[in-house]
């Protein structure tokens, strides 16, 4: 286990490094940044002083080494665009984002795998071809569309929820719903397929010969065994939410870290993409590696 | 508190929604696409920006909507003595929201401070007819120009804000962009970045003033990025007025009950900005006249208008709004649409199949997209670069748009160099830098007879056709949509002026 975990980190800590590296260059292919901070009206001396001032007249070398050290303290210099520190900005957003991707996850696991689960068990009947078509159109609707879907059938027709925005968390019923709609496809499928396959293995056809009823038998023995891939798929998916976010967030005017990518995509703000970039792969990386050591600490065969 | 009162307070408190617009909690809430990139009115060019502004901050003059005549504001009269100086007397009493008294030394502080380089102006044009500002007295400055600008008082009665000189020197920008103070009908209560802005009425409001006094206890402004969001927030009541509906939801909202539509023409321009020195692309076609004419013949502005628009919109011939002082429309070349034309002046230019070239836009992506239709037809492959305005207007003065999708809303100003001087008098946003334009133009503005300006400005605008520099396309109307409560007038400076909105 301790050599499996060695090997997880190892791997997690290079692609963070690639990661870092390319986040890093993404800012410096963006043109030229002394220009950029120093903003339109600046002259030729003005923006020289800036580079000097920002060392950016240093190897590139050097500035990768600066960057990286600022970014390990959380310094992200200043938006190009409001006169405040990255981090504050994302210090903002990123609990909205979370929230979000926390309750989206829920919202797909509680009606996934029960969906999954009875799909497998009644398999080939119409139920099973229903949970498939959910899952189906699931992965077929864009996600603006049936954000805007539930906006007009919950929020205008029927009243019960509010449009737009993050002041309660009714607020967060509809987007969480809109964003878990698109894990809840993946997840049933696995949860069917494994329980597919462990249903038709030798201990549950010995623990049917024991005369245990079929409740203990689906519970206890299949979908214990059935979930383990699930619980990788879950934190790959969250990481997946919290970068897919950027549609939902803006159907709702969820003012989370995906809108705030958005919009600073939209506005030339390379500080703020590159820290956001950052900051969701380094997230995305820690919930793989989580993973990986969960699955390999409740299934011993994985170790190897 | 016994358990079951707690989980009672608890349930109020999940169940009660936010704090709700309208008139039962005396807040209109008013919601917009963008947001200001700093709430400080000097240091933004958007539109939401200027309504923020004209809110919230009062500036030495009015301009009468109803007769166009100057009326006094903070200053309490004028006196021009000579060509290139300006006294005007300061009005005494009037506070600002933090409790200042206002007088001379903020108007001097404040139109100093923004000449300056360090101060990185970002609405220069507003402000750089003014060469200095003095106190001559207790109650009095003097304005020196750097040459006659006859259209100064248009400026002081609108995008030249007073600012409180003893607090913005002590919080500097970035403290005044977080918690700005003016002196106008409403004060902001908070500034936060991606959400929006409150604003409360200011109790302390100077009694006279010729906005009146606000009616409307609070104001909030909220940015909601999706327009069918905002129109199903308008209709569910979280929101009380939005803005630039397109034609076709404002049919659908009609039918709605409690909502009512206005539509009304504004300032606002659109037109296609070339880069007529071919900086954006080697060997860029538009640096060839024959190539800027056929575009100009490719688009029918008028189907535009009469299907995409509508509302209130005319097709614009000169590059400015046809109701600016000095936008002379007469004898200015005309392109009415003629795709046939267009492909003969394309093959003239040696371009029988066309030609790739990118196109920027940053509003209405939908005109954008028909022009791009337009352009399709006659064999130009246009590409769509869509930006934030802020985004927009760098990547253009840097030089790296071929065709620039612009509005311009001339901040209001009713005078015709607020628009064409912004483009084509030699700054930052003058694709072409035509000499022959830049003097015309310099010559309209600084001239104080009126009939002089008219004649230079039109020779400025008939070039400016005449060698396809700019497509004026046409004036923008938008459709206001807000609840049935609400009293609204719209102008057609595009400025809403919420002071004198009121519930019914």
């Amino acid at each position: 286990m301790l050599a499996f975990t060695l090997r997880r980190i190892l791997v997690a800590f290079a692609v963070a490094f690639t990661v870092a590296v390319a986040s890093f260059l993404l800012l410096h292919l963006s043109g030229d940044l002394a220009t950029s901070i120093a903003g339109p009206d600046a002259s030729g001396p003005q923006i020289e002083q800036i580079r000097r001032d920002y060392g950016l007249d240093q190897p590139l070398l050097t500035q990768f080494l600066a960057w990286g050290w600022k970014a390990l303290h959380l310094d992200f210099g200043n938006s190009f665009y409001f006169r405040e520190r990255v981090i504050d900005l994302l210090a903002a957003r990123l609990p909205i984002t979370l929230y979000l991707g926390v309750i989206a996850l829920a919202v797909a696991l509680l009606v996934a795998i029960p969906l999954g689960v009875l799909a497998a068990v009644r398999r080939d009947t119409w139920i099973d071809r229903l949970a498939l078509s959910v899952s189906v159109l699931g992965q077929a609707m864009p996600s603006f569309w049936f954000g805007l879907t539930l906006i007009l059938v919950f929020s205008v027709n029927l009243r019960w929820l509010p449009v737009s925005g993050n002041a309660t968390w009714k607020h967060f019923v509809l987007p969480a719903v809109a964003l878990g709609y698109y894990a809840m496809p993946a997840v049933m499928r696995l949860t069917r397929n494994g329980m597919l396959e462990v249903l038709s293995s030798d201990f549950v056809r010995t623990a049917r010969a024991k005369g245990l009823p079929p409740r203990k038998i689906l519970i206890r023995h299949a979908l214990r065994n059935a979930v383990i891939p699930v619980i990788a798929l879950a934190a790959v998916q969250f990481g997946f939410m919290l970068g897919g976010s950027i549609v939902i967030e803006a159907v709702f005017s969820l003012q989370g870290l995906g809108q705030l990518a958005w919009e600073s995509i939209a506005r030339n703000d390379f500080p703020v993409v590159q820290a956001i970039v950052l900051v969701l792969a380094m997230i995305y990386i820690a919930l793989t590696l989580a993973a990986d050591l969960l699955n390999a600490f409740l299934d011993p065969r994985l170790r190897q | 508190m016994p358990p079951r009162t707690l989980v009672a307070a608890l349930l109020a408190s999940l169940l009660a929604g936010p704090a709700l617009a309208g008139k039962a909690n005396d807040t209109l809430v008013y919601a917009s696409d963008s947001e200001p990139e700093n709430v400080s009115p000097y240091h933004n060019s958007a539109r939401e920006g200027v309504i923020l502004a004209r809110n919230c901050w009062d500036t030495l003059v009015y301009r009468n909507t109803k007769t166009g005549a100057y009326e006094p504001m903070l200053a309490t009269s004028w006196k021009w003595v000579d060509d290139t100086t300006l006294d005007l007397v300061i009005r005494e009493g009037v506070t600002f929201h933090n409790g200042d008294a206002l007088g001379p030394e903020d108007v001097a502080f404040t139109f100093n401070y923004v000449l300056t380089p360090e101060a990185r102006t970002v609405t220069r044009q507003n402000v750089d007819w003014m060469k200095s500002t003095e106190v001559t007295g207790p109650h009095s400055v003097r304005i020196h120009l750097k040459q006659p600008f006859p259209a100064a008082l248009e400026y002081l009665a609108g995008p030249t804000p007073i600012f409180p000189a003893a607090y913005f020197k002590k919080v500097g920008l970035d403290g005044f962009a977080k918690a700005p103070v003016g002196s106008g009908p409403y004060k902001i209560v908070s500034v936060d970045s991606g959400r929006g802005v409150k604003m409360e009425r200011f109790a302390q409001y100077w009694a006279g003033s010729p906005l009146g006094t606000p009616k409307i206890g609070k104001l909030e402004f909220r940015v909601i990025p999706d327009g069918e969001s905002r129109m199903a927030e308008l209709m569910t009541g979280g929101v009380d007025w939005i803005w630039r509906v397109p034609s076709d939801q404002a049919d659908q909202l009609r039918a709605a009950p409690n909502i009512t539509i206005l539509n009304s023409e504004t300032m606002r321009v659109g037109f296609l900005q070339f880069d007529t020195l071919g900086r954006a692309k080697e060997n860029s076609p538009l640096k060839d006249v024959r190539v800027r004419q056929a575009i100009s013949y490719a688009i029918d502005r008028k189907a535009m208008v009469d299907n995409l628009v509508r509302g209130s919109s005319r097709v614009m011939n000169a590059l400015c709004f046809i109701d600016q002082f000095g936008c002379v429309d007469q004898g200015v070349m005309r392109y009415p649409y003629d795709p046939a034309k267009a492909k003969a002046l394309l093959k003239d230019a040696g371009y029988p199949n066309g030609f790739e070239i990118d196109l920027g836009a940053y509003r209405e992506r939908d005109y954008a997209e028909a022009v791009i239709g337009y352009l399709g037809a006659v064999g130009i492959k246009a590409r769509l670069n869509y930006l934030r305005y802020a985004a927009f207007r760098d990547t253009l003065r840097s030089g790296k748009v071929s065709i620039g999708y612009q509005t311009w809303g001339s901040f209001s100003v009713n005078d015709v160099s607020a628009f064409a001087g912004v483009y084509f008098r030699g700054g930052e946003e003058d694709l072409t830098k035509d000499p022959e334009v830049i003097a015309d133009l310099q010559a309209g503005d600084s001239s104080t007879d009126p009939a002089k300006r008219k004649e230079a400005y039109g020779k400025a605008l008939g070039r400016i056709a005449s060698q396809a520099y700019a497509l004026p396309m046409f004036s923008y109307s938008t459709n206001y949509a807000f609840t049935s409560d609400l009293t609204f007038t719209a102008q057609p400076d595009e400025v809403p002026r919420f002071y004198a909105a009121s519930w019914k």
